[in-house]
């Protein structure tokens, strides 16, 4: 049986529909990533889950059945935007949250798996960003949840910081938790994430795990220069097509379609070859980019 | 209801609120303040119109030249006894029995009552039998006496409703709330320890502005502190409770603030804290009577200057309770996390 069961929810805000039909099932101990756009529909996907905000329609059981009042205990949530009271330290945070509880995780192990140890006096408001997301994930831990929502945790954190944070969640995955969370980040969701589901505009557009999806759309490689670079813009050579402001060639054969570019004199400077990423994928799903919209 | 999660919430709150050290000095610093300086700004209140209550009732021609004094306002009286307490009160000026021998009563503490007497004065050079003269006796108070219980009785009030009120708004817009409601703490757990942690902070503030004041003012306390702390318990209560009606469902601060204005400055006005109403219009005190801050001024001011017991202001507290537990009921329903 999965761990959560999510059928056809739909919310509809006044002027938009920002969850239209959304259904996917979560097995325990996996990581399932939410991936899309801002104003996709992930954050108000996540709350309904969260028992935070109510859905139009649609069913969430959880093992199985309805979630009731014990669900809150047994589910920890880091939203994508927390206020803390003022005037408290770490430690006084972690204390507060943990008192909500009927079961809580010793203080000790929580401190060492969010590597807060030399945080605990500090006042909450003096925190870096990092620092922060990483005191509101041990508190989304507190109780010691079986599932763990993650609304977006990285997002302005500089690169160092997110490697980090990643660290710390694959420890709450190790732990047999099940994840949900969601991010803008594709290559979060490859490294962290066993399945997806890519939601554009409150649907579900595509789901699977990372890796099955990219070779299910894409060949090994993609061959990628801009349009300015060629002569002619409006002769693409064959087995290229323009995506966004390139000329794109998705090939297994990467000596055939650098022929084909020096046939039609292509200026090679800007060549670009990578194997694609989900940030490919998005862009060929839904037409435009993840960081735009 | 969890004790452990209330109680939880309650040293968070109360840690907040001793942390913040400028907040901390307004709460304390400001009430005592405004004791201190209206004690001397006030102490003889120069308004242009004496108030002179009368006994007995004179008509026509044979009343005496002082009841056609201009600037003066005369209030009829039907209790000796009462109209002797609004005099000690200051809630009159001068007292005028007609009845049989002409005969008043003055404070000698009241500034005001000095100067009406000599316009009573003034107007007897040519009668055929001058009044006699009676002082209020004993316990007379001064302005300052009289003003402080009013002043203590507006501090609990603004510490109840900011205290509460404000600080759930402010709450809620910047997303605590909706931290809070997504653990198993409940609305009414939240709102409990809101109130607790309010009533002890107004309750130490209270007595630390009442202990500072005292010691430079050496007003009068005749009645006992339990009772006192009884109507100031009960006032606070109330005033919760009204604070959190209105910030049940508010989600802007300046919205919050707008409205705890609007209900506190009438109800200082109207409550009698500054000035009395009596001989004022008859509507103002009719609605006076509706207002808590008016129940707990009346209350304290009777407990201090009067001696009065808790019997005798156990109506004022009843009020109070029963307002405050409507209020709570009310707003418990209303309360949204978001
Ligand atoms: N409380 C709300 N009231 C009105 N519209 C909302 C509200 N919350 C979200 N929306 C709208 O719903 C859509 C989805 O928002 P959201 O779920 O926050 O997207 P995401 O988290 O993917 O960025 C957006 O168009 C947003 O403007
Ligand atoms: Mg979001």
């Amino acid at each position: 049986m999965p761990l959560l069961q999510v059928e056809n929810l739909v919310k509809t805000y006044p002027g938009v529909r920002a969850v239209d039909g959304i259904g996917f099932t979560v097995a325990e101990g996996s990581c399932f990533g939410l991936l899309g756009p801002n104003g996709a529909g992930k954050t108000t996907t996540l709350e309904i889950l969260e028992g935070i905000t109510g859905a139009d329609s649609g069913h969430v059981l959880y093992r199985g059945a309805p979630r009731d009042d014990s669900y809150r205990a047994v589910v920890g949530i880091q939203f994508q935007h927390t206020a803390l009271q003022d005037f408290q330290t770490v430690h006084e945070a972690l204390r507060l949250f943990a008192s909500f509880y009927p079961r809580q995780r010793p203080m000790s192990e929580l401190v060492q798996l969010c590597n807060l140890g030399e945080l605990l006096d500090r006042d909450t408001r003096a925190l870096s960003g990092g620092q922060r997301q990483r005191l509101l994930l041990a508190i989304a831990l507190v109780n010691d949840p079986d599932l763990v929502f993650l609304d977006e945790p990285t997002t302005g954190l500089d690169p160092q910081s997110r490697r980090n944070f990643w660290r710390l969640i694959e420890g709450v995955k190790q732990e047999g938790k099940t994840v949900l969370l969601t991010t803008h980040y594709m290559e979060e969701a490859s490294v962290l994430c066993d399945e997806i589901a890519v939601i554009d505009r409150g649907r579900i557009i595509e789901r699977g795990a990372p890796q099955r999806l990219l070779a299910q759309h894409f060949p090994r490689a993609l061959v990628r220069v801009p349009l300015s670079a060629l002569p002619d813009p409006g002769r693409l050579p064959p087995g290229f097509e323009v995506r966004g402001g390139d000329a794109v060639a998705a090939t297994d054969d990467i000596d055939q379609a650098l022929a084909q570019l020096r046939q039609l004199q292509v200026a090679l400077d800007e060549l670009a070859i990578s194997t694609p990423t989900l940030d490919d994928l998005f862009l060929k799903l839904t037409g435009h980019g993840l960081r735009e919209s | 209801m969890s004790l452990k999660r209330i109680l939880a919430v309650v040293a968070a709150r109360n840690r907040e609120f001793y942390r913040d050290k400028a907040g901390l000095g307004w709460n304390i610093v400001m009430p005592a303040i405004m004791v201190l300086g209206f004690a001397f700004i006030f102490s003889s209140p120069d308004e242009s119109l004496y108030k002179v209550g009368v006994l007995g009732s004179v008509t026509g021609d044979t009343a005496p030249a002082f009841l056609r004094t201009p600037h003066i306002q005369f209030i009829a009286q039907d209790d000796e006894v009462g109209a002797i307490d609004k005099l000690r009160h200051h809630r009159i000026d001068l007292l005028l029995d007609l009845r049989a021998m002409p005969r008043y009563w003055v404070n000698e503490l009241s500034a005001r009552g000095f100067v009406a007497e000599r316009l009573l004065w003034q107007s007897q050079t040519n009668a055929p039998q001058a009044p006699q003269r009676e002082t209020v006796s004993g316990r007379a108070v001064r302005y300052v006496d009289w003003v402080v219980p009013g002043v203590l009785a507006m501090n609990v009030m603004f510490s109840s409703l900011w205290g509460v009120g404000w600080v759930i708004v402010r709450y809620r817009k910047n997303g605590v709330l909706r931290r809070l409601r997504a653990t198993p703490l409940s609305a009414g757990e939240f709102l409990v320890a809101q109130i607790i942690s309010r009533l002890l902070v107004v309750s130490s503030v209270t007595v630390l502005v009442f202990a500072g004041t005292n010691a430079l003012l050496d007003f009068p306390m005749r009645g006992s502190y339990l009772t006192l702390g009884l109507v100031f318990l009960a006032g606070a209560i109330a005033l919760v409770s009204l604070g959190l009606t209105v910030s049940a469902r508010v989600r802007s601060e300046e919205l919050a603030d707008g409205l705890l204005n609007l209900i506190s400055w009438p109800m200082m006005i109207l409550s009698g804290v500054w000035f009395s109403l009596e001989g004022t219009n008859i509507w103002a005190q009719r609605i006076a009577e509706l207002l808590p801050l008016t129940h707990m001024v009346d209350a304290a001011r009777r407990v201090m200057l009067d001696g009065a017991g808790l019997q005798e202001v156990a109506f004022d507290i009843g009020i109070l309770l029963v307002l405050g537990v409507v209020l709570l009921t009310l707003s418990a329903r209303a309360f949204r996390w978001q």
